[in-house]
């Protein structure tokens, strides 16, 4: 799968040496490739994505903070988008977050944690 | 072979940070509305795997082969000594690195929650998280070795080692022949990911290695 074209334009984006995205923490990685996919699978532009996530950044500071916390401001930019677009209401991600965290809590350590009845 | 933590943490629960959490449930509204791919989100997240951090495991293994002082701190103190360069995880955990020899491989399992030290050894792979790996490596971890094209003489005792959410752990790979005269940069190099995690061995010098980074 390929990134989309305009990545460029992504606010502050961090990148690495070879222009490509980098992370410091792997839920950052995950959140950028749902970001990716979402977009790739027709649910925003690149640019509506790319205003939200510059509308979060600036609600957020100066952005002179370098890139501590950018991945913060992107998940908060992506669930707000999510919401605008009525793919994701708010209580919906609350109700299967509130799901992950009975599972994982159910979960004995070193097992695979899922969902009943949803991922494999 | 043996299996150190068979027991005490059975009582365990798994534990996702609040931020994971909201991952994840973008992830499966995302999936449920079919928005997101699984094996295709899995796919891009593999093509980061190395974007994940600096390869800042590689560096202290390096460190290990060509200075005794402190491979003995790091074995003694493999948290510390990792801190001696800098790095350090933002969850804290604590670290045990484990030498391997020529009598004994080291190889590390662990699965989904974030016993993982990231911090060190970037991204975890995907197949590291599968369930088939976990109980896979504990129950003939010279098959899955093999799988991954290591094979070991029969003679060489490998252990397994569990990550539970206080400890992880970070192999160091034997030092590779022929690397008498490499820097501590160049060494770095052969450190593969896989090498610390004990799925691979670290990787020979190429007679042109340095020339070409």
């Amino acid at each position: 799968m390929s990134l989309p074209n305009e990545l460029g334009l992504t606010p502050s984006l961090p990148l690495d040496v070879d222009g490509g995205p980098v992370f410091s923490e792997p839920w950052e990685a995950r959140v950028f490739a749902l970001t990716v996919q979402a977009h790739q699978a027709g649910v925003f532009t690149w640019s509506e994505w790319t205003a939200a996530l510059g509308a979060e950044l600036a609600r957020d500071g100066d952005g002179s903070e370098g890139t501590a916390g950018y991945y913060d401001r992107w998940i908060d930019a992506f669930e707000g988008l999510l919401a605008t677009k009525g793919i994701a209401a708010a209580g919906q991600l609350a109700a299967l977050k509130t799901a992950w965290d009975e599972a994982a809590r159910a979960t004995p350590h070193g097992e695979p944690i899922v969902l009943e009845g949803r991922r494999s | 072979m043996s299996h150190n933590n068979d027991h005490g943490h059975d009582h365990d629960h798994s534990e996702l940070s609040d931020i994971e959490l909201r991952v994840r449930a973008l992830e499966t509204l995302l999936t449920e509305k079919g928005y997101v791919d699984p094996p295709a989100l899995d796919n891009l997240v593999e093509t980061y795997e190395t974007k994940v951090g600096p390869k800042n495991g590689a560096r202290v293994v390096a460190k290990a082969w060509t200075d005794p002082d402190y491979r003995e701190r790091l074995l003694k103190d493999a948290t510390a000594a990792i801190a001696e360069l800098g790095y350090t995880g933002r969850q804290g955990e604590h670290m045990v690195a484990v030498e391997n020899t020529a009598d004994r491989h080291n190889m590390v399992v662990c699965t989904l929650c974030s016993c993982y030290p990231w911090s060190v050894l970037g991204l975890p792979p995907v197949w590291y998280k599968s369930a088939p790996y976990r109980s896979r490596a504990v129950r003939d971890p010279r098959g899955v070795l093999a799988e991954f094209g290591v094979s070991l003489p029969e003679d060489t005792e490998i252990t397994v080692w569990d990550s539970t959410a206080e400890v992880r752990y970070l192999v160091i790979p034997r030092r590779p022949d022929g690397t008498e005269g490499l820097s501590e940069e160049e060494l770095a190099d052969l450190v593969t990911r896989d090498s610390m995690i004990g799925t691979g061995l670290a990787l020979p010098p190429s007679p042109s290695h340095g020339a070409s980074a």
